[in-house]
């Protein structure tokens, strides 16, 4: 009897860890099969290579690359703001500050991602572009540049926290020998320690870039829904993820060229964070074998 | 000036230099959350709290936008919570060292940095249509419980994993079986952790904006729902909506809906904090 109860409640938690493998074969069949059916009218050569996104027009083109620059570009500007700020925390952090410090400050940021992201939307659009038009006078009220920037302050404690762990990871012996050679602790910092912990770091830095890709209501609220072909950060553009929520906010018939689009887009958008996500995961694992 | 204390002097500028960009994100949240409460603490009474939306600005409240928010919040605990906590004890005290395992912690991993709007997709394509649930509090709520679950799942393996093994051979010695173990020792050893994961997943479930409007969620319901299969809108929505429009009365409805959505999630992270610290303490 006790036998056949433990057995039951093994199978039934097994189901419940089943279920994230359901997740991940609903995620891609839905996706495969909608942009399946979207390829099917539209030639997957046109899908690449065509430099206008037009599907809600009369004249309709299926380029997805302005999409994808516009993706590409508030990523870039997040990253460029992350990246310093975030590698400048996690090494003060670790090298530097006093132990009590580290472990108050280290909560506090991190509810930098906890602040839900419609709330940074208002930020961008409301605070930080008015503030960038007094030193851009042509910076548009909708624009990569604003969007970019305040995505980057919220992906910050992705970047610190990831890598300051990985930073404290590095045995105090390496510190200490290099201390011992006369090194500050800024050349033990640079030459030392962020060398041992590079992988560690370099993690945090794929993770940050998947989630800056991802990003949706920063860019929906403050980039425009002009989907266009520039690098220029001062004018409206469209990123994947806002153009699906701008089809979701109409009314889109199932079954539509329309409908399908954003499960074309949605495909792209899932590839690109599935190989950033793979990779780091590949990189974390023969991380932790080298430490242990 | 010799190399020495050229090396020193940079030594400082960088510990200086590290010190700003420590308070810089810190200073900017302040700065925006002061800038919020100027714009929005003044619309903030009982009857923005309690009125239906509307096409005024000022005649505009958050009830049913409210009402949906804390819908989605019931149903998604009763959905993720049990299945989460279940698949984390699965894989760390059952499913150890074989090869399906690992594919499974690949998954989980995997799954953990898929971004939200994606979930959205499958809600619509699964529960929308195939399931034919509509644009309903339910559909909205199996949806943020799909994208919660990782987090769930990797906050209750971390926790289990800090239970020390004596606990469990004492319960063996003793002539419990695994699961008496799991049941009577290691969840209860665990629950702090668990529920501190569970409520910091839920503090994002409350702020998640972008699967909810995919699946079809609305800027505009006239009334809160009273059932599972109801339509609704939440208070992330809703600000959405307010900040698109261009009238200058929306903008401070926004910022007093941004405050209340604001103090939900900085309480759940309170809780959690709260929790964490507690049960570190009881471990040490």
């Amino acid at each position: 009897m006790r036998k056949i109860k433990e057995l039951v409640i093994e199978k039934s938690l097994l189901t419940s860890a089943l279920i994230t493998i359901a997740i991940t074969f609903g995620i891609i069949s839905v996706l495969a099969i909608e942009a399946f059916r979207f390829f099917s009218e539209v030639s997957i050569f046109d899908f690449f290579t065509d430099t206008q996104w037009t599907p809600l027009f009369t004249d309709k083109h299926y380029g997805i690359l302005p999409l994808l620059t516009g993706t590409l570009l508030t990523s870039f500007i997040a990253i460029s703001v992350a990246l310093p700020i975030g590698l400048s925390i996690s090494i003060y952090l670790s090298e530097y500050a006093p132990k009590s410090f580290r472990r108050t400050i280290k909560p506090l940021l991190e509810l930098l991602a906890a602040v839900p992201t419609v709330v940074y939307g208002f930020f961008a659009l409301i605070v930080v572009t008015p503030f960038l038009q007094e030193i851009i006078p042509n910076l548009s009220g909708f624009n990569s540049l604003s969007a970019g920037i305040v995505m980057g302050i919220m992906i910050i404690p992705y970047v610190s926290s990831l890598s300051e762990d990985a930073l404290h990871a590095v045995p105090g012996d390496l510190r200490e020998a290099s201390f011992g050679m006369g090194a500050t602790r800024l050349q033990t910092a640079f030459k030392v320690v962020v060398p041992a912990a590079s992988s560690g770091i370099i993690v945090s830095i794929i993770l940050a870039i998947s989630r800056a890709i991802g990003e949706t209501m920063i860019v929906a609220i403050a980039a425009g829904q002009q989907p266009r072909l520039t690098l220029d950060p001062t004018v409206p553009i469209e990123t994947i993820t806002a153009f699906i929520v701008q089809v979701s906010l109409g009314d889109v018939q199932h079954g539509s060229i329309e409908y399908r689009t954003i499960f074309a887009a949605g495909i792209t958008l899932f590839v690109f964070t599935f190989l950033l996500n793979t990779l780091s995961y590949r990189i974390r694992k023969k991380y932790q074998e080298k430490y242990e | 000036m010799n190399s020495i204390q050229k090396n020193r002097l940079k030594d400082q500028l960088f510990k200086v230099w590290g010190i700003v960009c420590t308070l810089i994100g810190l200073i900017l949240l302040v700065i925006f959350i002061g800038d919020i409460l100027v714009d929005g603490l003044q619309r903030i009474d009982w009857s923005f709290i309690t009125s239906l939306p509307s096409r005024k600005a000022e005649k505009s409240g958050i009830y049913t936008a409210l009402m949906g928010s804390i819908w989605i919040l019931l149903l998604t605990t009763i959905i993720a919570f049990p299945v989460g906590v279940a698949a984390g004890v699965y894989l760390e005290e059952y499913g150890k060292n074989n090869r399906f395992s690992a594919l499974l912690e690949i998954n989980i991993s995997n799954l953990a940095g898929v971004p939200s709007i994606i979930y959205g997709l499958l809600g619509l394509e699964v529960f929308v249509r195939i399931m034919n649930l509509g644009a309903s509090v339910l559909a909205g709520s199996l949806t943020l419980s799909l994208l919660i679950l990782p987090i769930i799942i990797v906050a209750t393996r971390e926790s289990i994993k800090a239970v020390p093994n004596s606990i469990r051979d004492a319960s063996y010695a003793l002539g419990a079986s695994k699961w008496q173990t799991i049941w009577n020792q290691v969840l209860p050893a665990s629950g702090g952790g668990i529920l501190t994961g569970v409520i910091l997943a839920l503090s994002r479930a409350v702020g998640e904006t972008a699967p909810l409007i995919v699946v079809g969620a609305l800027a505009y319901v006239p009334f809160a729902p009273s059932n599972p299969l109801d339509e609704f809108s939440v208070l992330p929505i809703q600000i959405f909506n307010w900040i698109s429009r261009p009238q200058a009365g929306f903008i401070e409805n926004a910022a007093a809906a941004i405050i209340i959505l604001l103090f939900i999630t900085f309480i759940m992270n309170g809780i959690a904090v709260y929790f964490r610290n507690k049960w570190q303490k009881k471990w040490k």
